[in-house]
């Protein structure tokens, strides 16, 4: 048998070894990582080259949608929660390429969680915020993160919470631009919603109820708008028999199609506000049930229980005294030029009558839905049409192709 | 909803006065000795209708609390200890009661053993603050819980009384 001695010296020597095989592994992960990485990008380019991972959102500045794209790489977002909805937006607005990420959450990534989008099964017992940064960093390492492994409604956590939120902007020691509540509680919720009380910050909600199948969006601008302490928690109705729902058993159903839909409509209305494009929704809602989308705007509640509301409300009443909205009247120029002297003017090359003629008829629909084009009557017939006429009208080519193949 | 017993405890519970959370450096001393007078009122007037079932402590500036709370069933004594902590936005909302050893052995329970409130207590807790207090969150909040889970977890044999050195609790 073994002395104590001879044990000793044998756990030493598995010790050695085992740092030894830790060593290796670390060496052959940082190579790999050094081959899969591709380097940092100093400025977003526009060039259309199957290696920029920026040109299909650069192309939105041709398109008209964002007057200025690369200013997505001043902001920074904080995002509180990071599961099925946080998770999700984290990543889109990574791969948008947003300035810098700020993520909170106490939870593991669990195998329970693998019904829903981004963890994958061997980040099983990893911290949620540190599976997800490793994940994103490696889809986008121009984004620089920030991660808090802790849970925001304690007494200590919450001074830090409000730290960061205060003084973790792109430049330290400014505040972040928006805060995202992508958290699953009542509790949560409220911490987050006083702490952007207390600041003045700028924040949007977000949430999936608990039978998975209705969601919402809320941004909350503190004295403008109200606040989550404002009014009960709003709910989408579903619509379903209430009796049916309750459920033995099962605190919390979740689906990973609502959660993306609502982190999908989250990040849109982030970056509407954060780039300037569209209309901005105060509120939107999503019934999956029915596909219904509600959307309206509330006041700020004056007998609201949180007093940092209240005194927020004073603060913008005073703003908006100070300074009245002034209408913007946009008022489009008509181009006269100095002189004209032969009394050129500009004609469409086809009257209206042609215009209708080679149109066709609209179908009717509802408002905000149109057709992409029209096929005029006679075409459709199609019988004598020449190639050189199909040419000459201005169809969708996806028309003329019809077109050819119906000859 | 909590059954009439239930109800009629509560309906002896002193409501509280003091508007004021743990942040709130000047009124929480006030709310927090309005917290542990009507605990001690409640836990009293347990002992005097045989019914008593938990005891609760803090720690000394009463963001934390931890105590044992136990349930009679079929004559038998089954024992847990809980915690939690009074979040930053107590009383708006009320604290999350963890009962950790059960923790992934009931449905209704969040990670942590956090003990599933948000149907039965949560409503309630709203429109009664800030009236109610920890007393209430344990007479409406965790009895009713521990009165539908255990006999459950008892019947399908996942919680099994202790033996402690040569006594059963």
């Amino acid at each position: 048998m073994a002395t104590v001695e001879e044990l000793k010296l044998r756990v030493r020597e598995l010790e050695n070894e085992l740092i030894k095989c830790k060593q290796k592994q670390c060496a052959m992960e940082d190579a790999q990582s050094l081959e899969l990485h591709r380097p940092k990008i100093e400025k977003m380019s526009a060039e259309v080259v199957d290696s920029n991972p920026y040109s299909r959102l650069m192309a939105l500045k041709r398109m008209g949608i964002v007057d200025d794209y690369e200013k997505i790489r001043t902001f920074a977002v904080a995002v509180v929660g990071v599961g099925g909805v946080g998770s999700v937006t984290a990543e889109m607005l990574t791969r948008c390429g947003i300035g810098k990420l700020l993520l909170f959450d106490y939870d593991k990534v669990e195998l329970a969680n693998m019904n829903r989008l981004f963890f994958q099964p061997h980040q099983a017992g990893l911290s949620k915020v540190e599976a997800a940064e490793h994940t994103l960093r490696n889809i986008n390492p121009d984004v620089s993160f920030e991660t808090h492994n802790y849970n925001i409604t304690t007494m200590e956590n919450f001074t830090h919470f409000m730290d960061r939120i205060r003084h973790g902007g792109m430049e330290e020691g400014k505040p972040v631009d928006l805060v995202l509540s992508c958290v699953d509680n009542f509790e949560a919720r409220m911490a987050i919603n006083k702490a952007c009380n207390e600041l003045g910050q700028i924040w949007m909600e977000s949430g999936v109820s608990e039978n998975a199948v209705s969601g919402h969006i809320q941004l909350i601008i503190p004295g403008e708008t109200a606040c989550f302490a404002c009014a009960p928690p709003l709910v989408v109705a579903a619509n379903i028999d209430e009796k049916t729902l309750k459920r033995e058993g099962v605190c919390a159903a979740s689906l990973p199609t609502t959660m993306g839909v609502v982190a999908g409509i989250l990040v849109q209305n982030v970056l509407k506000y954060l780039l300037k494009f569209g209309t901005v929704s105060y509120y939107l809602g999503y019934n999956a049930m029915q596909d219904f989308f509600p959307t309206m705007a509330m006041k700020a509640n004056p007998q609201c229980n949180d007093r940092h509301c209240r005194e927020q409300q004073e603060e913008y009443k005073k703003r908006e005294a100070e300074c009245p909205k002034v209408e913007v009247v946009q008022e489009e120029e008509e181009v006269v030029h100095e002189d004209n002297e032969w009394g050129i003017e500009l004609v469409s090359e086809v009257t209206d009558a042609e215009l209708q003629a080679a149109t066709g008829d609209r179908p009717e629909l509802p408002e905000g839905i149109t057709v992409a084009y029209t096929i005029p009557a006679e075409v459709r017939v199609a019988q004598h049409i020449t190639a050189s006429q199909v040419l000459t009208s201005f169809y969708h080519r996806d028309l003329q192709m019809h077109l050819w193949f119906d000859k | 909803m909590a059954d009439e017993a239930t109800r009629k405890a509560v309906s002896q519970i002193p409501l509280l006065k003091t508007n004021a959370g743990p942040r709130d450096r000047t009124l929480w001393p006030q709310r927090l000795k309005e917290e542990y007078q009507a605990l001690i009122h409640f836990v009293e007037q347990n002992k005097a209708a045989d019914n008593d079932w938990f005891r609760l402590e803090s720690n000394p500036d009463g963001t934390r609390w931890t105590g044992t709370c136990w349930f009679i069933h079929e004559l038998l004594r089954y024992e847990f200890q809980i915690e939690f902590d009074i979040p930053v936005t107590y009383p708006d909302t009320a604290p999350e009661v963890a009962v950790p050893e059960l923790d992934g052995k009931t449905a209704k329970m969040y990670r942590g053993g956090k003990i599933c409130l948000t149907d039965h207590f949560a409503p309630l807790w709203a429109r009664n603050v800030p009236r109610f207090g920890l007393a209430h969150l344990m007479a409406l909040g965790l009895g009713p819980w521990l009165a539908v889970e255990i006999p459950d977890l008892i019947s399908k044999g996942i919680v099994q009384r202790e033996k402690r050195g040569n006594t059963y609790l």
